[in-house]
Parts: C-alpha cells; structure tokens; sequence
C-alpha cells in the first residue's frame, strides 16, 4: 500500500477534516456494530438473559437519537463548507493564474509568460495558484490527488479551483470525468519546485510571447480595438474592465470575470451593457481555448 | 378465470380514479423537465427567446386553444351523460374527437409553416424552437392518444351506463389534463415577450 | 396440502397470460435473475482485467462499453425492479388482506413492458455495446459517443414505464384494498417502505425519460437543449438525470429496509423498536431525497452556494437513516434471537448500509468530496449500500419468503454459507476500493497506477470469492424446488396476514377475508 502525501494548504485541511470525520464515524460505527453483536450473544435464543417486557419505544432516547447525530452532522457541515469556501476564494490578484484546457485526451496548460505545457504542470512552492479550466470537447475533470483538489472543465465556460503548493515533489495528475476511449490514460504530473528552480524553467524554453502579448495581437487583429478603442462605435472602454462592478442592461449587476468575458466574446448578446446597443458580433467558432485564454489575460493586464 | 379484487363497482371506481390522478402526476413530471428547459432559457438567453416568439402565429394558436377548450366542454357533457345512462354520451365523444382533430389539423399546418423559418435559426433561438416542437409535439402526441381512448370508448358506449361508467371518468380527466397542459403551452409559446421588441 | 396458485394450470401459455400477482412475482423473479448474472458477467471482466494494472485483458472501449452495460442492467435492469416488481407483486396483496393488487392486468402489461425493455437494451449490447457510463453525461453522449446509445435509450425508457405502472399499481392497492380493521399504523414496514419507493417510482421516473429522450433527440438531430455548441447547457443535463437518479437510490433501498423489518422482528421474537418512527423515517427519506441530487455535482462547476444546500440537506437525509439503524439494533434488545439464513442477511444488511451510510456522511462533506468524487470510494461507498445492502435484503426476503412462495423449504445450513460466503467476498471485494479512492485512484479507468495493484488483488479476489457466493442460492434454490422439504403455511411462526394463508398461497389468497384487530409483529420473546 502506498501513502498520499499532501503537498498543498488544501490537502492539509481537507486531511485534518477527512481523518476526524473518520474517527467520529468510526467510534459510532464500532458502538452499533458492539452493540448488535452484544445483543446477539446476550439474547440469543436459549440464553437465560431477561427478556420480559421488551421495550416497543423509549421517546427520550429516540428524539436523543436523532437531535445528536443532527447537531454532529451540522457540525461537520459547516467545517466542510468553510473548507471548501477556500477552494474557490478570491480573485486572481494575489494567485497565479495557469490556463489549463482539457481535451480528448490531453491537459494542455499555458503560463502567464506564454510557456506551454502537455500534461504536465510545474508549479512553483508557496506560490497560490489559480487554475482556470476549460475544454475543447466533453467534460473533463482535472485531478490531483496529493493536493486534493478536483475540478471539471465543461464545454460553454470556465472553471477554476485554486490552492498553494507546500511540497516539492512530481505528483500524479489524473483526468477524473469519464470522456471516451482514453480516459485513462489522460493525465500526467505536477511539478512543484522550489520559487528559483520554477522561475529558470518558466523562462528556459519558452519561444513564445506572454499569454498578454498573444492576447494583444489578437486584440488587434480580430477587429477588437476598432470599436472598443478611440472609435465613433459605441462601445465600452475596455482598459481596467477586469474586476470591474458592470451594469447590465436588463438590471443586473456583475463583475466582469473571466467568465463575464468569455462570455461577452462568444455570446455577446446575452448580458449586453446598460446604455449600449446589442450590435457586437460573436467570435464562436472563430477562437479556439488558448486564443480565448490570451484575449482574457491581455485584458486582465490592460488595466 | 381471473379474479377481481374488488368488493363492489363503487370500491373499483375509486380506485380507478385514484390510479388515473396518480398516472397524471407522472405526466406532469414527464412534461417537467422540458417546462424547467423553457424557464432555464428563458432566463439565460431571453433576447433569443423574444426573437422567437415573434415567429409564432398567434392567431392560429388562439383557434386551437378555443377549440381545445370547447372539447374539453364536449368531454364533461359527455361524461355527465355517461353518469345519467344517456345516449348523447356517443353524439359527445364524436364531437370531442372531431375538434382533438381540427386541433392536430391546424397544428400540423402551423408546423408545415414553421419548419422553413426554423431551418435558418441557430445558437440560443434554435433551442427555442426545438422546446417549441418538442412541448407541443409530446402535447399532440398525448392528444393523439386521447382521441384513440375516445373513438374507443365511443365504439363500446352501450356498455357505460349509470351503474358503470368509470372508463368514460378516467377519460374525461385524461382529457381535461392535456387541455391544461395546452392552457400553459399557449401563453409561454405564442404570448410571452410576443410585443416585446 | 395442495400447490395452491402453483397449481393453476402448468403450461407456459397459463404464466405468460396471468392475471395473478404471485405469479406476475415470480415471472419479473426469474427475469431479473437473468439481468443479473449478465450484469455480473460484465463485473467479473471487469475485475479481471483490473487485477493487473495495465490494460491488457480487453482493449479500452471494451471496458467501457463494460461498466455502461454494468451500471445499465445492475440499476434498470435488477436493483431498481427487485424488491418491489418480485416481493412487492408477491406481497403486498397478502399483507393486506387483498385478493390481488388493484389493476391486475397493467400489472402484467408491466410485466411485458420490463421484457420489452430488456429486448431493446440486449440489441444495444448486441449491436456493440454502449460506452457512454450508465450516467449518460453530455456532450459526450450526444455528439461524441460512436456507441449504440439511441438503443440502450429507448430500453431504459420503455422499463421506466414498467417500474411507474408498477408503483401506481402498489399505491392504489394499499390506499383502497386494504382488509378491514387494517389502518395505516397497523401496516407491515414492508408495506409502508415499498409505498413510499412507489411515490417515488411515479414521480422520479418521469423526469428520466424526459431527459434521456432530450438526449436521445440531441443525438439524431442535432438540436437540444445540452450541448452549448446547440445553446445548450451540459449542467442542465445533470441536473436533470441526478434529480431522478438520487431517488432512484432510494428506490433501491427503502424495500430492503422494508424487508429487514420484517426478518429482524421474526427472529428476534419481538415487535420492532420504535415502530412510529420507523415509519415516518421512511417518509421521511422518500422525501428529503428528492432534495439532495445535487451532492453529485459538487464540482460540477455548479455555484458554490448550491454546493452548500445540497451537502446541508445531503446530511439531514442521514438522520431518518440512522434512526433506522438505530431502532433494528434496538429490536435485538430483549428479543430471542435465531440465526436463521434470512437473520444472517438482514443483519448483514445493517451492518453494511451502516459503514455504506458513515462513508455517505463522508462524501456529504464539501471538502471531502472534491477528493473522493469520481474516484473508488463512491464506488465502494455506493456499492457499500446497493449490494451489502439491497442485494443481500433481497436474497435475506427470497429466503425468508421462499417457503410462501414456492411451498419448499431451502436447506437451512447451506442457506447460511451462502450468507456468511456473500458477506466475506463482498467485503474482501468492496472495502479496499474505500482506500484506492482515498488514494486517488479515479473511477472508469481501465489502467491505473502500479502502486494500486495491491488493493486491486484483494478486490479482484473478493470478487471471485462473491461470485460463489451468488451461485450458491441459485443452486440450492433451484434444487429445493424438487427436492425440498414441504413447508407448512408459517415455517417461521410469523405474524403477518401472509403466513396466515398457505404455503404456497390459493390463487385468490385468502379463504375468508381477514379482519384486523392489532398492530404488526406482535412477538413474544419469552415464550
């Protein structure tokens, strides 16, 4: 048998709540296990224990039977959910944002710089990392058990999950949604080297501009900045839009995330802005995962 | 020969009834998923479900509804007929199953009409579509099959008199479901955001 | 003594053509035997080729196409019709005193439904199998499965039919022929649970046919409501297959609870604990059940503020659970206790849904199930409650009732072996996938990690062992049909209006119609 270390924040709280939610679980398991195999000794026919008036109902002990295990099972409740409200906490200003795209029947990640990867991903330590997902097909999930972190990747939007590495180490990376033939066999490993090592290899063999620059050049190239930028077309400025408060045009308030921006490329339509006209066209279909991903980083950074 | 577990016709009847409401709640949940379809898109694309509504025809759809209605009048008269061991019970159930068909007649040719438009839709407008054919489609489906249920129950009406009429019952609120399935139909299709830009 | 409705008539044209529900019982009996074995062929390949880690045994579509047809028979096919369509045909008229169940012809008309069914499902596999998992899930199984998904589609939605005319028949039957004095808190449990699973049957099923009809149309079509590239939503789709797909859970186990509060009070010689409760429990998870589904989307990408109802209201869902558990240990207290074959597996199934239960604790909890989803221990944990539990609760009533039913008693030593042979190989089968899934080894993987072949073994071999396990009723079952010992009409002195008629029963059950004066399992320890 072999052992899973936990080699981010995550996985030590989630092993912290795993191992006591196993002992309390346990300890209740092993009581009525004890005793049903008490009562089965004690009473089993022809022993000479008491068996007269056997008890139909006892009120206090089945309201206590049921009032104590509720407040256990709301107490470990609550201790799950906080745990699990910091999986997905927070915006990307103090975590590295790694774009990972899932697709039959491969990871393929993309660093802020530009450097790519296929179904591996190097990490560095004590770093908070964001991963945004997405796919080129059907769901997938992006696993890694020595972090205990899971998330899918669904076709239409992006995902993420976000936790800090605190162990150097290769750690297994599995694809965790069934998606066809090669399920199995799509996954890999995750790197986790020291903040120095990290930035050498970040930097060594990357031939490619910044996800910013290749956002920029897309930016230019697709038509974007001939309506969003000095143009007579009115559309909203786009500098600083990343985390901005946006008002809608059916009422609703949101903030323009990765998602919000997706969104407003591929469906333009949909959550058009106050005091705007729907005249965007949509870029579905004329995009692909790592193209969207530049676009996105580029306006994250045009601030 | 088969035994009935039943004591008496009225003991047979109740439960006869129970069975068909409990048969209509797994209808209702069977249209359910596709009315929570309608309401998820509404919300999430509803400019493309505006635009579709404005390809509906809504004077045609009117008729059906009004004619819907009137047969599920035709229905109760009849059933009320079979209750009193009358013979108009047969004149009734004819005319119900001649309007359920005026019915399927008009829808058929607002789909011959619709098919074309259709072809050219895409993205969010084309699920609009697609929930259009397939709530009114599974609703003339069911129709289709009531109106079976009716010509068959008019071929034995000499058997359903005052004494023993359960079957026409069973009928008459089969039928009376699919026109409320239609009175929800009618207004999310053809009404909605219909003059809304 | 006479072979009551046995007797009627020995052609194959008297089965096919009956209106009785103990045969009806008997023809979904034999039927689901056969889906079973041939869900448990799929299993057995599967744990072969998952003794090694590499994937050497069959190719990877093979595989797949193996846990679909898997996951497909075991839930549609066997688990879901069990306890009701075989033990609830059979019973619930004679528990209440009825001659037969409401409707008896739509009961035969399920009957042939459920072949129906069955039919289309064994072309899909005949015409190659599906891989899509027994999930479904979109857009693989709308654009990108190659497989025969249309085919197993329509199987799975003629069968449902089966299973909502099946429970419409139950609830009719136990509202309105009951026998007189019989009112609803004199009822069996068994009743009571197989009602509840039948409120279930009519109002989950209907939602699964719809959405795997969208399914079936987004495929051939290429329109739907699924697949964003068609402006769909593969969520939808979730949401939609777990809000059946949860109850359907319980669908599978209430009976068996149903069931072992029957046997625990025979056996223990005293009425069982807390009987109130016990009932409103059953309600109770037929109800907060449906109000669960979305605990298997938690990573979903669904909102985190879902993810918190769903594992709050997941966790209240365990309360009228426990409660169960904890009145049938309760029951043994001051009871008389024989360990009888069919005792051996009701307790099994105690103990088993308890540690099946205590790990759906586990993966109600937010954080933890980020880890465990999609790996082994779902697996282990389902698997826990579907076979330690329904299974066994379904062979412990087959042998419990077995003498009503077939007018034999089964040898009573082998009945036992078979119990305690299941009860190990499941074990040795199913808790190692516990720690596999802790160690991250994901679900549907046909090769995995070298270092999980140790763990892989013993489940393999537990397998192995369970396989024997199964055979054994099937084999001494079958003899006690020729040569087993004439069972009087109550072998097991118990109450309940079943054992007040004969073994097996006339075809109109009752000579005189019962009148009931007293609640169910009035036992005596003592004497």
């Amino acid at each position: 048998m072999t052992w899973l270390p936990a080699a981010s924040d995550t996985a030590q709280s989630v092993d912290l709540l795993f191992y006591s939610v196993l002992v309390l679980t346990g300890l209740m398991t092993l009581a009525i296990f004890a005793l049903m195999i008490f009562f089965g000794v004690r009473y089993r026919a022809g022993s000479p224990a008491d068996r007269t008036n056997p008890p139909p109902r006892k009120k206090w002990l089945e309201l206590g039977w049921i009032f104590t295990p509720l407040a256990i099972f709301i107490g470990i409740f609550v201790w799950g959910a906080v745990v699990y409200a910091g999986f997905y906490r927070g915006g990307p200003d103090d975590a590295m944002t790694v774009f990972v795209v899932g697709k039959q029947w491969m990871w393929k990640a993309e660093h802020a710089n530009g450097r790519r990867e296929i179904d591996e991903l190097h990490l560095p330590l004590g770093q908070p990392v964001r991963i945004v997902l997405s796919t080129e097909d059907v769901i997938h999930s992006f696993y890694v058990p020595a972090f205990r972190i899971k998330q899918d990747a669904v076709p239409g939007r992006y995902t993420s999950i976000r936790f800090t590495p605190t162990r150097e180490g290769e750690y297994w990376l599995h694809c965790a949604e069934y998606c066809g033939t090669d399920h199995a066999r799509m996954g890999g490993r995750v790197v986790v080297m020291a903040p120095a090592a990290f930035a050498q290899w970040l930097e060594r063999g990357n031939q490619n501009p910044s996800l910013a620059s290749q956002g920029f050049e897309l930016f230019r190239r697709l038509g974007c900045s001939g309506c969003h930028v000095n143009s007579t077309v009115h559309a909203p400025d786009l500098a600083g839009v990343y985390g901005r408060v946006v008002h809608l045009s059916d009422g609703r308030t949101v903030v323009a995330d990765e998602a919000y921006l997706r969104d407003s490329i591929l469906l333009p339509k949909r959550d058009v802005v106050a005091g705007y006209e729907p005249i965007m066209p949509s870029f579905q279909g004329q995009l692909d995962e790592g193209q969207l991903s530049a676009l996105i980083t580029y306006l994250k950074e045009n601030q | 020969m088969p035994t009935t577990p039943f004591d008496s016709t009225l003991e047979r009847r109740e439960a006869d009834l129970l069975g068909i409401w409990a048969f209509l709640v797994t209808e209702v949940l069977f249209f359910g998923p596709l009315f929570f379809g309608y309401v998820h898109g509404r919300l999430t694309h509803p400019e493309a479900f505006t635009a579709g509504s404005h390809h509906m025809h809504v004077v045609l759809g009117t008729l059906n509804t009004a004619i819907l209605m009137t047969s599920s009048l035709t229905m109760a008269l009849g059933v009320a007929a079979a209750r009193g061991g009358r013979k108009s019970l047969r004149t009734w159930l004819v005319l119900t199953a001649l309007l359920g068909l005026a019915f399927l007649g008009i829808k058929a040719s607002e789909y011959w009409m619709e098919s074309s438009e259709v072809a050219q839709a895409s993205g969010a407008e084309l699920t609009f579509y697609f929930l259009y054919f397939a709530m009114t489609g599974l609703h003339a489906v069911h129709l289709t099959i009531g109106i079976g249920i009716v010509a068959w129950l008019w071929r034995h009406a000499s058997r359903y008199g005052a004494a023993y009429h359960s079957p026409v019952e069973v009928t008459g609120i089969y039928w009376h479901f699919v026109d409320v399935v239609w009175v929800f139909l009618y207004p999310m299709f053809y009404l909605l955001q219909r003059y809304s830009a | 003594m006479t072979w009551g409705y046995l007797g009627e008539g020995y052609t194959l044209r008297s089965w096919l053509t009956t209106h009785d529900h103990k045969r009806i019982a008997v023809l979904y009996m034999v039927a689901i035997t056969a889906f079973f074995f041939l869900g448990g062929a799929a299993a057995a390949l599967m744990r072969m080729e998952l003794a090694t880690p590499a994937g050497d045994l069959v190719s990877a579509n093979t595989y797949n196409k193996l846990f679909t047809i898997h996951g497909v028979v075991m839930v549609w096919f066997f688990l879901i019709p069990s306890i009701p369509s075989v033990l609830g045909n059979f019973l619930v008229p004679l528990m209440i005193g009825a001659r037969d169940m409401a409707f008896p012809r739509l009961n035969l008309a399920s009957w042939y439904i459920y072949v129906l069914g069955g039919l289309f499902t064994a072309a899909a596999l005949i015409a190659g199998g599906v891989d899509t998992g027994w999930t479904f899930y979109t857009p693989y199984s709308t654009r990108f499965s190659d497989t025969n998904v249309v085919l197993v589609i329509v199987g799975v939605f003629i069968v449902g039919f089966s299973s909502i005319l099946t429970g419409l028949n139950i609830i009719v039957t136990v509202h309105k022929l009951r026998a007189p004095g019989l009112t609803w808190f004199r009822l069996p449990l068994f009743i009571w649970a197989n009602y509840a699973t039948s409120l279930i049957l009519l109002l989950a099923t209907p939602v699964l046919a719809m959405t795997l009809t969208l399914v079936a149309l987004e495929r051939l079509f290429n329109v739907g409501i699924f697949d964003p590239a068609l402006g769909g939503d593969p969520l939808l789709f979730q949401h939609l297959f777990w809000f059946y797909s949860h109850p359907a859970v319980y669908i599978m186990v209430l009976p068996a609870m149903g069931v072992a509060s029957e046997i625990i009070p025979c056996f223990a010689r005293r009425t069982v604990f807390g009987y109130r409760f016990m009932a409103y429990a059953i309600l109770g998870i037929a109800s907060i059940g449906f109000l669960v589904w979305g605990h298997h989307m938690f990573v979903s990408g669904q909102s985190m503020y879902a993810g918190m109802v769903f594992s709050m209201l997941s966790f209240l869902v365990a309360i009228p659970s426990a409660i169960k558990v904890f009145n049938w240990t309760a029951t043994l207290y001051k009871g008389s206790i024989y360990f009888s074959a069919p005792m051996l597996y009701a307790l099994g199934f105690v103990g088993l849904f308890t540690i099946g239960g205590m790990t759906g604790l586990i993966l109600a909890s937010l954080a933890l199930d980020v880890h465990l989803t999609d790996t082994y221990f779902v697996i282990a944990h389902f698997h826990y409650i579907m076979v330690g539990g329904s299974v066994m609760a379904y062979l412990g009533a087959i042998h419990f009732w077995w003498p009503k039913i077939s007018g034999r008693m089964y040898p009573e030593t082998m009945g036992r072996i078979a119990a305690l042979t299941i009860f190990f190989g499941f074990n040795l089968t199913f808790f190692p996938q516990y720690l596999l899934g802790w160690l991250g080894m994901p679900r549907r993987y046909h090769e995995y990690p070298p270092e999980f072949q140790v763990l892989n073994l013993f489940s393999s071999a537990g397998a192995a062992v369970l396989a024997i396990g199964y055979l054994l009723p099937l084999a001494y079952l079958g003899w006690s049909l020729f040569y087993g010992k004439r069972a009087p009409a109550n072998p097991w002195q118990a109450t309940g209006l079943e054992w007040q008629t004969g073994s097996p029963p006339p075809q109109h059950n009752f000579d005189a119609e019962p009148v009931v004066t007293r609640g169910p399992y009035a036992y005596d320890p003592v004497r």
